[in-house]
């Protein structure tokens, strides 16, 4: 590799060509702030607070677009820096509604930090006229306040370009100049998907869930409830980092435990429900392949994903696999057959699902998910929300003891909790769909080649002397890819998995989000991917037919995947939104 | 808040079928939708959102990016000209005299802003920099008709001559 020498603040440092000064700077063991950049989707030199001086040139350079040349000069922190970074924050305090006290990012906001920092004491500086905006609460999953936005662009960009829907974007110019939609219809009304990736990288609190903490405190506190949770797979890998943790910090049994003692009745896991929908999907793929249905079969775990075909690839609907997805499962299975082991009456019984995931506070108020005549499930509240829950009630969570989930509902199987995983849900499912077409025991679980961070991985297997090809995507833009050939007839896969956020679940929009400069340098979906595929390792059970739990739930009620019962209670349908 | 714009299209076939010619022309251009929205608005005289529909399927572009460019540059609207086109000139002398004033009493009269038109498709009001005529400032022109040393109590009487035109 070609090397460049240069001397960052005196210190000569070599680096590849082509890297930037932010890049090189890393190498002599600095970082240099930054609020706009995010690497690969949001390299616009905008926001001007990673200025650095480089001799010779006539003003400061944004050093995370500006490349490296031999002999270069770099001053990273001399007083003109530093003054004219203080400035540009004066200025976007200037325009920024400073209600930090009760902010949900206060104490995480990039902005907060960077003054801090910067020494920005007089928050009035240029206090003046500001940018006329309105908050807009009108989509299921989360809220818009443009008053707390910077215009970084952070979210526009990764609503365009990694997920290809590009729903909001820069309107106006100069003062007037506001982040919003087409016609600035309320999100609701726009062909959002509700992934929540621009809240996972806004650097502020213009963008941020619809809470329902309160609401959950309230049915907890209800005597006349009785109130259960249920855990996604990826919640376990990123709650932690709520707690200062490190990326990648297993928390499984913290979180039970903490659950347990915010007052749930009973603590399950929605990974019980992964491996029924394993149960439902493998025997719907079987039963495509061997009656002639549509092919593709496409996974719907991901209701971001699934809003994302209904709204572009509304010709893809049948091809979309008719299981709900392992949340909506779970809360369906409580309130039919649960209920009626329990001898509770569903309308008393409340199901709170914990998700990494801002796309499943749309998903329960979908139609014809209310298997009981009463939604699945009640409250969708994200890893985030979880984590400010336990805050709330004073919980020393680092302190806590390791605890299991409660039975039946807890139980689950390795590939259960590899769904969180790009990859997992095709793995867990071919680990169940080959010994059902065999007949034979695998001799390995181990579907390496559909695991792993890439946006897009194809895989060809040999089932019981028929070739499956398969092929998996995560982020909506790499879907798009896979899906324009499906739609062309160019594609022979028969199988594929969706996941709407890039890297899977564990990287979903309602993750705890990290700053920037974290995300630049440190790979958090392959970290967070790890846990699972550990405890996936560790399982004593790791193929969903062989839970126990999920045995007993078709003996007891469903009868067989695939049954009337089953379709009633774990199916649904979908709709041809359009644009 | 939605950009709700009261005037009814009224796009006809010929317009529709020019449209998707010049799109069928610059598709395979790079940077083709700012010569895309340009002739658009030749055509249909504004980018309506029926418009704006047409071209975001057609070039595989956000319909939010072809609103975002819309709503940057001022030569492309979002409304159709009026019968009549008030002009306000804010430009600094005019200014300086009140104009600002005169353009506020217009939009609070109309009840539109700038740039915007009334929705029975009367006026539309929209604001200038200098017209030259900086002696008689304020100064506005509604179509060819100019009007100086203006004063807002004359503002209703003025409208109403083109409202019973």
């Amino acid at each position: 590799m070609d090397m460049v020498n240069i001397k960052i603040n005196g210190v000569p440092v070599s680096a590849p060509k082509g890297s930037t000064i932010l890049e090189a700077a890393r190498y002599a063991g600095i970082e240099i702030p930054t609020l706009c950049f995010l690497k690969d989707i949001n390299e616009i030199g905008a926001c001007r607070i990673c200025v650095v001086e480089v001799k010779g040139a006539r003003s400061l350079v944004a050093s995370c677009v500006y490349p490296i040349n031999e002999g270069m000069e770099v001053f990273t922190n001399s007083p003109k820096v530093l003054e004219s970074r203080k400035t540009t924050l004066q200025l976007l305090l200037s325009n920024h509604d400073k209600k930090c006290l009760s902010c949900v990012r206060s104490g995480n906001c990039e902005l907060q930090k960077l003054c801090r920092d910067l020494g920005v004491d007089d928050e009035e500086y240029f206090a003046g006229v500001r940018t006329e905006t309105e908050v807009d609460e009108s989509a299921a999953h989360m809220i818009r306040d443009n008053g707390k936005c910077i215009l970084c662009r952070r979210c526009s960009a990764v609503c365009e370009k990694v997920q290809s829907v590009g729903v909001i974007g820069a309107n106006e110019r100069g003062f007037r100049t506001i982040i919003g939609t087409s016609f600035e219809n309320g999100l609701a009304d726009t062909t959002c998907v509700s992934c929540g990736q621009c809240i996972a990288v806004c650097p502020t609190g213009a963008l941020r869930e619809k809470e329902c903490i309160d609401d959950v405190f309230a049915a907890i506190a209800d005597p006349t409830k009785t109130v259960i949770v249920q855990t996604a797979p990826a919640v376990r890998a990123g709650l932690g980092e709520c707690f200062g943790m490190p990326i990648g910090t297993d928390v499984e049994g913290k979180m039970a435990c903490a659950l347990r003692r915010l007052g749930f009745d009973k603590v399950f896991d929605t990974d019980f429900a992964a491996d029924l929908t394993i149960m439902e999907e493998a025997n719907e793929f079987v039963e495509r392949v061997q009656n002639g249905g549509t092919l593709p079969m496409i996974t719907s775990c991901s209701p971001g994903w699934v809003k994302y075909c209904e709204h572009y690839f509304p010709n893809l609907t049948e091809n979309l696999s008719s299981c709900k997805s392992p949340m909506q499962m779970f809360g369906a299975t409580a309130k039919t057959y649960y209920a009626e082991k329990m001898g509770i009456d569903p309308k008393d019984l409340v199901v709170v699902a914990v998700m990494p995931c801002t796309a499943k506070k749309f998903e329960i108020g979908r139609d014809d998910e209310n298997a009981a005549g009463v939604p699945d499930v009640d409250y969708a509240m994200t890893t985030r929300e979880l984590g400010r829950m336990i805050d709330k009630a004073g919980i020393k969570f680092n302190e806590l003891p390791d605890e299991k989930f409660d039975e039946p509902l807890g139980l689950s199987s390795g590939a259960g909790v590899i769904f969180g995983a790009t990859g997992g849900v095709m793995e867990a499912a071919l680990r169940t769909a080959v010994e059902t077409l065999t007949g034979e025991e695998l001799k390995s679980v181990d579907f390496t080649e559909v695991r792993g961070t890439q946006g897009i991985k194809e895989a060809e297997y040999d089932v019981a002397g028929m070739k499956v090809k398969v092929a998996v995507a995560s982020g909506l833009a790499n879907a798009k890819e896979i899906l324009k050939k499906v739609a062309a007839g160019e594609a022979d896969y028969q199988f594929i998995e969706i996941m709407g956020c890039p890297g899977g679940c564990v990287n979903g929009g309602g993750q705890p989000q990290q700053p920037g400069y974290i995300r630049n340098t440190v790979d958090i979906r392959a970290k967070r991917a790890k846990v699972l595929y550990d405890l996936d390792a560790n399982m004593p059970v790791r193929k969903s037919h062989e839970n126990p739990a999920i045995k007993q739930v078709y003996a007891e009620y469903f009868g067989k995947p695939g049954s009337e019962k089953a379709h009633h209670v774990l199916h649904t349908s979908y709709v041809k939104r359009g644009m | 808040m939605a950009k709700n714009i009261a005037i009814p299209f009224k796009g006809t076939a010929e317009q529709e079928a020019k449209l998707r010619q010049v799109i069928a022309e610059h598709k395979s251009d790079k940077g083709a939708l700012m010569p895309v929205l340009q002739k658009a608005q030749e055509i249909y005289g504004y980018l309506p959102v029926e418009v704006q529909k047409i071209i975001a399927e057609e070039m595989d572009v956000s319909m939010e990016k072809i609103y975002g460019v819309v709503t940057f540059y001022s030569q492309f609207s979002l409304y159709p000209k009026g019968e009549y086109t008030i002009s306000v000139c804010l430009g600094t002398a005019c200014y300086v005299k009140g104009s600002g004033d005169i353009f506020d009493k217009i939009s609070e009269t109309l009840g539109i802003k700038g740039g915007e038109t009334t929705a029975d498709g009367k006026f539309t009001l929209v604001d200038c920099r200098c017209i030259g005529a900086c002696g008689l400032a304020p100064v506005m022109t509604i179509n060819d008709d100019v009007y100086g040393r203006l004063t807002t109590k004359e503002v209703e009487g003025i409208l109403d001559k083109y409202r019973n035109a």
